[in-house]
């Protein structure tokens, strides 16, 4: 089967079975390795990649699935050598150890963060909502403490300049 | 050139990991991720009978054999054993060879594609005659089944202290005005890295060339060169980019890296092997479970008159490890307690079970386990302050352990111990409801523990590690066989080295551990990669800047050190490189044969404590505080430091609660991550760190070793709490909702 999809912008096109899991069309076809395979059963996350618009597990959706469809993976987080806001963070907290698992934590994260999920919040309730949202992620390094940290910076920082840019065109100084 | 400044020391400092930016943009290309387009995919035939004699291994004939090599022990032209502690555990089991475990490995089969490689695998059939299997440890030391030597016993140890016969240690608990005795189990835990083991074999120029997930490369080296039948040059070993290990990737990884390099042999091409989950929890190494029978004797002033232990671990079907895992447990089984008498009786026994291995912590948690309940059965006992009574207790300098080492530096027991006091607070109310309306019972526990950094006894004389700084590609670089899975060696080496050398980090490059490149500093264990290898790159480097700068001297030249080492590099043919060997701090003193002495060069101290509330609906222990104090020494890295100790905590609480590996027959019946739970971010609660720093004179910068201790308390901890809580005991891991529902029972009324 000829499927045609947008892999981190750009439109791929692979033949292949139509049951062939994303993962692996991503890792061996597309040689995107930055999607880690943990359990092959959706249980880990590491294979976490954003299919249009949602965090999914890669190693539970088939190719078949995929046409015409929008993938964005860990590749895609950072423009060039600027990083995401949230690999930026968890580069600072400390959020990264062994690092298999970080991927998945980052595209699930940059999705939950992009996506406002945290809101205005006080910092207790942004933490149990971190915790909630990033519960389909295993980290086996961190005690996800630091993780933690790090998603809270990161919206923080891509939040609170999405409110500044929203008071600005509201409000021009 | 200009006069430098001297750069701030970066020691101390929570300089961003090294390898935090290939890591969190997938860049960091791990074993699966090598490009290998010409590489075949190894799979491995296993037994799924616990015991038996292999009898013949036959391959389907409907099954086209025509893209697929196989491998069976006759291919094998070296010792087939994984060489380790002893011999006994081959890398395949021969015709006429005992099976010991389901999950034995048989026979190897290699093919193009991972998934004909599989379906390969399925084809060849073992037929093996069934043994009467041993699942059981006092069936494994009272029955008929012979599984090693005469007694089924891997190893064992006697510890006395203060006495001299049992009459004596009888005749103390005959006096005592109180005694506690308790029997303590552990289960199984699973280390469940979250990238499973891989490995690659490749022969080139007639050497084997081995790249993949390890903590250890000189101990797959080893294995090789005994496997293949080659000199030190005929095998190398390098470690990729581990993701994770916690003890899983000490042993194991030298029975995949012998499978690789035979099909790799055979195929004459690259083989990597990648384990499925399942493979990697049904056939590798897990925590030793464990049985701990305890029994305090206690004055009536309070005081410990004696202690009596007996521990007894299943070792699974082969020695692996075991003998120090249980060195390492009857060594913390008394605790960090004073007491004149002390017996420990440890034993490590054959079954069939795959063989239990490292994992953080290597027995000490499991014996902590026993002695923390017990303590906390004596304050329940007394009606003492559970914190009070084990500050009352705790051993401090002037004080001698249960091997007679007496302690003179860096005891952080009074800074600990104050910590938790400090930042308690009030206890949580006991009766409640939860966010889901369910009714709860809440309670609080606390635990002291201590845990030895480094290798036990006369260990790290014996191994003489070393590594070696040297000046090379236009800055310094540091050559060990210290592996980084995560814990931050890497970037601990960085901020050594460099602040030795007087130099910036981005300076220092801490190559891949390759056992052509690298000497070897030992194996990545033990709580004993920055302390040990840490003062060793810290010395290597104050050689290297001792050379350059005498140097410099002598040829008139000023500026920074890089500059000069660049004009030394290009001035010299010959590359400056310095390596130091390992040297025991003085006063380190060890009898192997009366195992008293020196245990361990220093001990890390912790306390903990944790709140937990108990849903009386569903069971379900969900632990809603845990604060961890504990004494590094010094944290050469604060934010790495606080990452090993909640990743370990978090490990802790999880085997207390949740974690557990099912055996039914000796399978492992929840050989998946579906059934193999692990805390996930929701399980977790907010972990409160304290880092204490009480330093230890030897090591660099005053560290000492901080991977393993956390693992070590909290489960005692949760269980206390459980205790204090319910008002009944638990005595057994895992607190599982099924454990407190047939505790109901036994629940205290309120």
């Amino acid at each position: 089967m000829k499927v045609t999809l947008e892999v981190n912008g750009a439109p791929r096109t692979v033949e292949c079975s139509p049951w062939k899991r994303l993962l692996d069309v991503l890792r061996e076809d597309l040689r995107l390795t930055g999607t880690k395979e943990g359990c092959g059963e959706g249980e880990c996350g590491a294979c976490t990649v954003v299919l249009d618009g949602e965090a999914v597990n890669s190693c539970l959706v088939a190719i078949g699935q995929c046409d015409t469809r929008r993938v964005t993976t860990v590749e895609g987080l950072a423009r060039g050598e600027a990083l995401h806001a949230v690999q930026r963070a968890l580069v600072a907290c400390g959020g990264a150890q062994c690092g298999i698992c970080t991927p998945g934590i980052a595209v699930c994260a940059a999705n939950v963060v992009e996506r406002g999920l945290i809101g205005d919040t006080d910092d207790a309730t942004a933490r149990a909502r971190v915790r909630e949202l990033l519960a389909g992620n295993i980290c086996r390094c961190t005690g996800y403490q630091l993780i933690v940290d790090a998603v809270i910076a990161a919206a923080r920082e891509i939040e609170g300049g999405a409110a500044r840019q929203a008071e600005q065109r509201i409000d021009p100084v | 050139m200009e006069r430098p400044r001297p750069p701030v020391s970066p020691v101390g400092a929570s300089v961003p990991r090294v390898d935090g930016v290939a890591k969190v943009t997938g860049r960091a290309l791990y074993l699966d991720d090598l490009d290998a387009a010409s590489a075949w995919h190894g799979a491995t035939v296993r037994s799924q009978v616990a015991h038996g004699v292999l009898e013949a291994i036959e391959l389907d004939p409907a099954f086209d054999w025509s893209a697929v090599v196989v491998v069976t022990a006759a291919d094998i032209w070296g010792k087939n054993a994984i060489v380790l502690i002893e011999d006994d555990q081959p890398a395949l089991v021969p015709i006429g060879g005992r099976v010991m475990h389901r999950d034995e490995a048989l026979a190897l089969v290699a093919a193009p594609t991972r998934a004909l490689a599989f379906a390969a695998a399925r084809a060849v059939r073992p037929r093996i005659a069934p043994l009467p299997a041993v699942f059981d440890v006092d069936e494994a030391l009272t029955g008929a089944e012979r599984l090693y030597g005469a007694t089924n016993v891997f190893k064992q140890f006697l510890i006395r202290k203060g006495h001299a016969t049992d009459a004596e240690l009888d005749a103390a608990f005959a006096g005592a005005a109180q005694v506690i005795e308790g029997t303590y189990t552990t289960s199984p835990q699973e280390q469940m890295y979250i990238e499973p083991q891989a490995m690659m074999a490749d022969w080139r120029d007639g050497r084997c060339h081995i790249v993949g997930s390890m903590q250890c490369p000189f101990y797959v080296h080893k294995a090789m060169k005994a496997l293949l039948a080659c000199g030190p040059d005929g095998v190398v070993i390098t470690q990729a980019v581990t993701g994770g290990g916690f003890g899983g990737k000490e042993e194991y990884p030298s029975m995949i890296a012998a499978h690789a390099a035979l099909l790799s042999h055979k195929a004459a091409r690259a083989v990597k092997i990648v384990y499925d989950r399942d493979e990697d929890i049904a056939a590798t190494t897990k925590r030793h479970p464990s049985r701990t029978r305890h029994r305090l004797a206690v004055a009536a002033s309070g005081e410990l008159l004696a202690i009596d232990i007996d521990v007894v671990m299943d070792g699974g079907a082969y020695l692996t490890l075991s003998p120090v895992v249980l060195s390492r447990g009857v060594l913390h089984a008394a605790g960090p307690y004073r007491c004149p008498i002390v017996r420990v009786r440890g034993r490590v026994v054959a079954t069939n079970h795959p063989p239990h291995g490292a994992f953080r912590g290597f027995g000490a948690p499991q014996t902590t386990f026993a002695y923390e309940r017990q303590m906390q059965k004596l304050a329940r006992r007394r009606g003492e302050d559970p914190l009070a009574l084990r500050k009352r207790l705790a051993l401090r300098p002037g004080d001698t352990t249960a091997t007679g080492q007496l302690l003179q530096f860096s005891v952080g027991t009074d800074e600990v111990i104050a910590a938790i006091e400090a930042t308690a607070g009030a206890p949580p109310v006991r009766d409640g409801v939860n966010a889901q309306g369910a009714p709860v019972r809440r309670g609080r526990g606390v635990c002291f523990y201590f845990h030895g950094a480094g290798f036990t006894g006369s260990g790290e004389q014996h191994l003489a590690g070393r590594a070696a700084v040297a000046v090379a590609s236009g800055g310094f670089e540091v050559r060990s066989s210290s592996s980084d899975m995560g814990q931050g060696s890497i970037t601990i080496f960085t901020q050594l080295a460099a602040a030795a050398l007087g130099v910036d980090p981005a300076h220092v490059t801490v190559i891949d551990p390759s056992t052509s490149r690298v000497p070897d500093s030992g194996p990545t264990v033990a709580s004993r990669t920055a302390m040990v290898v840490g003062g060793l790159v810290e010395r290597a480097a104050r050689a290297v800047r001792k050379k350059l700068e005498a140097w410099a001297a002598e040829q008139n030249l000023t500026g920074s050190l890089v500059e000069i080492a660049r004009a030394h590099a290009a001035a010299t043919q010959a590359e400056l490189v310095e390596t130091a060997t390992y040297e025991p701090p003085p006063g380190i003193h060890w009898d192997d044969a009366t195992y008293t002495g020196s245990a361990y060069p220093v001990y890390g101290w912790a306390a903990c404590l944790v709140d937990v509330e108990v849903d009386l609906d569903s069971y379900e222990v969900a632990i809603t505080r845990c604060v961890q104090a504990v004494d590094v020494g010094k944290a050469l890295n604060p934010a790495i430091v606080r990452g090993q100790i909640e990743g370990g905590t978090l490990q802790a609480l999880g085997w207390a609660v949740l974690e557990n590996v099912v055996y039914k027959e000796g399978k492992v019946a929840n050989a998946n991550m579906t059934n193999c739970i692990v805390p996930t971010f929701a399980d977790a609660p907010e972990l409160e760190t304290i880092l204490v720093e009480v330093p230890y004179p030897f090591g660099p910068s005053g560290a000492k070793g901080v991977g393993e201790i956390p693992m070590d308390g909290p489960a005692a901890a949760v269980a206390n709490a459980v205790e204090d809580a319910l008002g009944c005991a638990f005595d057994a891991l895992p607190i599982s909702p099924e454990a407190v529902a047939q505790a109901r029972p036994r629940w205290e009324v309120s």
